[in-house]
């Protein structure tokens, strides 16, 4: 293992790896100076860039060459050099680009919030909490779309997305028939799937775990419910194609969907098969391990196990 | 005279061909470099000449090609970005269609320097006429001994392709022009790493321009020092110069960097003056992503001084009163021109033109140009045009590519110097629908420079 690199990011300093980015580097350190990121996905190869949520500013290049960077950095692809010192939630000008790029994302956004199966774990609905502005100065039409069924059992609200690109990698990596990209560009660009053709593939069903927002959802998620009245349980099973290890999400006594274990940072700690997600929908067909712990940012821990606790709200006064 | 070195021979019968281009003293340059220079050679007179990048950057081109990664056993690209797509540039078709033999020359002996032995021509799709005319020309050269295997006997190997465009302007950035050649969706990399380490299919790749490349046969012939005695300062040699507009003769100029601007506009050997007995307005010097400048700033300097046709003295005064050489895409504007019109038309392009990848440039871009279209057509608000210079400044540098600054500034500087036209749109509605703002007084003081001469 070679020599670990310096970096210092909002003050707080870290040892990391060299090749480590910025992101993962501040994931180390955690709590509040983690920039947002809405397209990187550590198990995707060549996945972020182009969200710009996760912003930063180099304030010191290295410390062979201490030059700030001249523009912004997305931290998600940029590596960490020894003696960088970075600036996110201690930087007005992050802060100010960050809410910038996250009223981008909401001008074209239908905000309909109360009716997408995705409220409650939504990414964007978090990032708008955290940065947006209470009024859009958007006074045009959104962009909208006709919902489109991918196969039988994955629903595509093109209107709610996004364009991190996740699905269209994971359709590229973890599938082996790739049916799923971009047509169309600029704010036309829409998630393609050779008009509906299903994908099937034994884990397609992951395009919805990626998805960061409810542009792609389960169409066997049963009984349409909220997820905070749902309770999340880690179970396992034995399955020949993936590690069997998924969520269930309960409402009382009925598993009402099943998806992959999710770490604090909504990423999927491994991919589950369609049959695991899809099909298994019994408690009998599940070894029960325990509640999945929420993190506590997410409202879906506001039914049950942990304490809640109070958003961390960027102070305003700063800008 | 100036110094003509692109378009010397440009009006000679036949010079399309490869015959007469021989006759006119065509290929000297690769007979001159395989045979009595070493690749290191080139590079080095490359990097003497001070030439700098013409698609729009402005990057020294030597050293651009000395940061080429060399490792041992994989291939080395040279690429020629013949997407030329920025509004108010046409200079590389020109070329092209009438000199094709200048770029294949210039391809032959920049490979070389690289030691590159396959190079393509990445050419726009919609320039159907000027595929077929490298293809002839790529053909002509072949047969004579300058392409392919061991040319003239040195030993050394080279095929050029010429590769149709996806006909997208944001596949003229070079890293989404290398995703396009690839066959892939011309999305912009996410840099790094830079084309010099891994760019086609991974591998070293240096991209050009067609000036650039045309530019290096002439430098191997005459010298690097020949080269940068043309021109002044950091900006040296010779610039092709789209000229458009309401300008007596619009057309593709050669000029030597460092001639004024104020020449270019009103002499006879190049745009002839204003047409029509109308007055100049504004300029768009470097091709439609470079900030917009009023009349006043753009004959001269803050300090009086007159401003030239250079990198350097176009870019005098920041962004505050200055703009860029960019492409060389000279868009002039008379008095009878609307600038919210043109803003607006500009913020159209770059929403059409967006590949969408990143949210600042792909929502910013729409929304700008909706905002435009509203004061353009007499529903705009007060409030638009703060709202306009903020969206801009929220795009601007936080995008992956530099199609997003390329989208802000025109607004920005638009609003900067014509603040009051908007304004005025805004007031009046039905005038602006039905006449124009004019001159009115922000472009003062104006030199009626027909009458002065
Ligand atoms: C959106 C965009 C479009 C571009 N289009 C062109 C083009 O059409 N032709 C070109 O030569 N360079 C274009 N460029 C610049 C290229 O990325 C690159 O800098 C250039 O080809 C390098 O060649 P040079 O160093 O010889 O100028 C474009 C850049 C951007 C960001
Ligand atoms: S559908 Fe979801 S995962 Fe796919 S690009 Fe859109 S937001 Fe991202
Ligand atoms: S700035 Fe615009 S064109 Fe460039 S990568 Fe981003 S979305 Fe694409
Ligand atoms: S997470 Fe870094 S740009 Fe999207």
């Amino acid at each position: 293992m070679s020599e670990k690199v310096k970096v210092t990011i909002d003050n707080i300093e870290i040892e990391v790896d060299p090749g480590t980015t910025i992101l993962n580097a501040a994931r180390m350190i955690g709590g509040d100076i983690v920039p947002p990121a809405m397209c990187y996905y550590s198990k995707l190869k060549g996945s972020g860039g182009k969200c710009r949520t996760c912003l930063v500013k180099v304030s010191q290049g290295s410390a062979k060459d201490p030059r700030p960077m001249p523009k912004l950095v997305a931290s998600c692809r940029t590596t960490v050099m020894d003696g960088m010192v970075v600036q996110n939630i201690t930087s007005p000008e992050v802060i100010e680009a960050r809410k910038g790029v996250v009223e981008f994302l909401l001008i074209n956004h239908p905000l309909d919030c109360p009716v997408c199966d995705q409220a409650g774990e939504c990414h964007l609905q978090d990032l708008s909490f955290e940065h947006g502005k209470d009024q859009s100065r958007y006074e045009f039409k959104r962009r909208t779309f006709e919902m489109v069924d991918i196969g039988d059992k994955i629903k595509l609200h093109m209107n709610r997305c996004i364009l991190c690109y996740r699905c269209v990698f994971t359709a590229d990596q973890i599938t082996d028939n790739r049916v799923h990209g971009i047509l169309g560009r600029g704010d036309a660009s829409e998630i393609g799937t050779y008009i509906s053709k299903a994908i099937d593939n034994d884990f397609s069903g992951n395009v919805i775990d990626v998805c960061p927002v409810g542009a792609l959802t389960d169409k066997t998620f049963r009984f349409k419910n909220r997820v905070w009245f749902t309770k999340p349980v880690n179970a396992h099973c034995d399955c020949e194609k993936c590690s069997g290890k998924v969520t269930l999400w309960y409402k009382g006594e009925e598993v009402i969907r099943v998806t992959g274990r999710k770490d604090q940072y909504g990423e999927l700690e491994e991919f589950i098969c369609n049959t695991c997600r899809f099909d298994k929908k019994k408690t009998s067909d599940w070894t029960i391990e325990g509640p999945t712990k929420v993190d506590r940012r997410s409202v879906v821990s506001s039914n049950h196990y942990d304490e809640k606790e109070l958003l961390p709200v960027i102070d305003r006064k700063i800008f | 005279m100036a110094q003509k070195i692109l378009l010397k021979n440009i009006n000679v019968p036949g010079i399309n061909t490869f015959e007469v281009y021989r006759q006119y003293g065509g290929y000297a340059a690769v007979e001159k470099a395989l045979k009595t220079m070493s690749a290191d050679d080139v590079v080095e007179e490359v990097k003497k000449s001070g030439l700098r990048g013409r698609g729009g950057a402005g990057f020294p081109t030597g050293m651009k090609w000395s940061f080429l990664a060399k490792p041992e056993g994989v291939p080395r690209y040279l690429v020629c970005n013949a997407d030329e797509s920025e509004p108010g540039t046409f200079k590389d078709r020109y070329l092209m269609t009438h000199t094709p033999h200048t770029l294949i020359e210039g391809m032959i002996v920049s490979s070389f320097a690289l030691g590159a032995n396959t190079s393509y021509i990445y050419v726009r799709g919609e320039m159907m006429p000027q595929i077929r005319i490298l293809e002839k020309a790529i053909a002509e050269a072949k047969n004579a001994g300058f392409l392919g295997k061991n040319i003239l006997g040195t030993g050394y190997d080279l095929e050029i392709y010429v590769q149709p465009g996806g006909g997208a302007y944001i596949c003229g950035e070079e890293t989404a022009l290398l995703e396009s050649l690839e066959g892939k969706r011309g999305n912009p990399r996410i840099k790094p790493p830079f084309p010099a380490i891994a760019g086609l299919y991974g591998c070293p790749t240096v991209v050009n321009n067609v000036e650039s490349i045309a530019a290096v046969s002439w430098i191997v012939n005459n010298g690097g020092d020949e080269y940068a005695k043309i021109g002044i300062g950091r900006s040296t040699g010779t610039k092709l110069i789209s000229a458009s507009g309401n300008i007596n003769k619009p057309g593709v100029y050669e000029i030597e960097l460092g001639l004024s601007v104020e020449e270019f506009i009103y002499s006879d050997e190049y745009c002839g003056g204003i047409a029509n007995g109308k007055r100049l307005k504004a300029v768009v010097a470097g091709g439609s992503s470079v900030p917009i400048l009023p009349a006043n700033l753009i004959l001269k300097l803050s300090n009086g001084q007159p401003r030239l046709m250079s990198y350097e003295s176009l870019a005098e005064g920041g962004f505050a009163t200055g703009t860029m050489l960019g492409s060389g895409g000279f868009i002039v504007m008379d008095e009878d021109a609307c600038i919210v019109r043109n803003t607006w038309n500009f913020s159209r392009f770059y929403h059409h033109e967006s590949c969408g990848q990143c949210s600042p440039c792909r929502e910013g871009t729409g929304w700008m140009e909706k905002v435009l279209h509203r004061i353009e057509y007499g529903h705009g608000k007060m409030s638009d045009i703060d709202l306009l210079v903020d969206v801009s400044k929220k795009i601007e540098g936080n995008t992956i590519c530099p199609l997003g600054d390329a989208a802000a500034w025109p607004v920005a500087s638009a609003i900067r110097h014509f603040r009051d036209e908007f304004e005025w749109h805004v007031n009046n509605p039905q005038a602006a629908m039905d006449g124009n703002y004019g001159l009115a007084n922000y472009a003062d003081p104006i030199p009626v420079v027909e009458e002065a001469n």
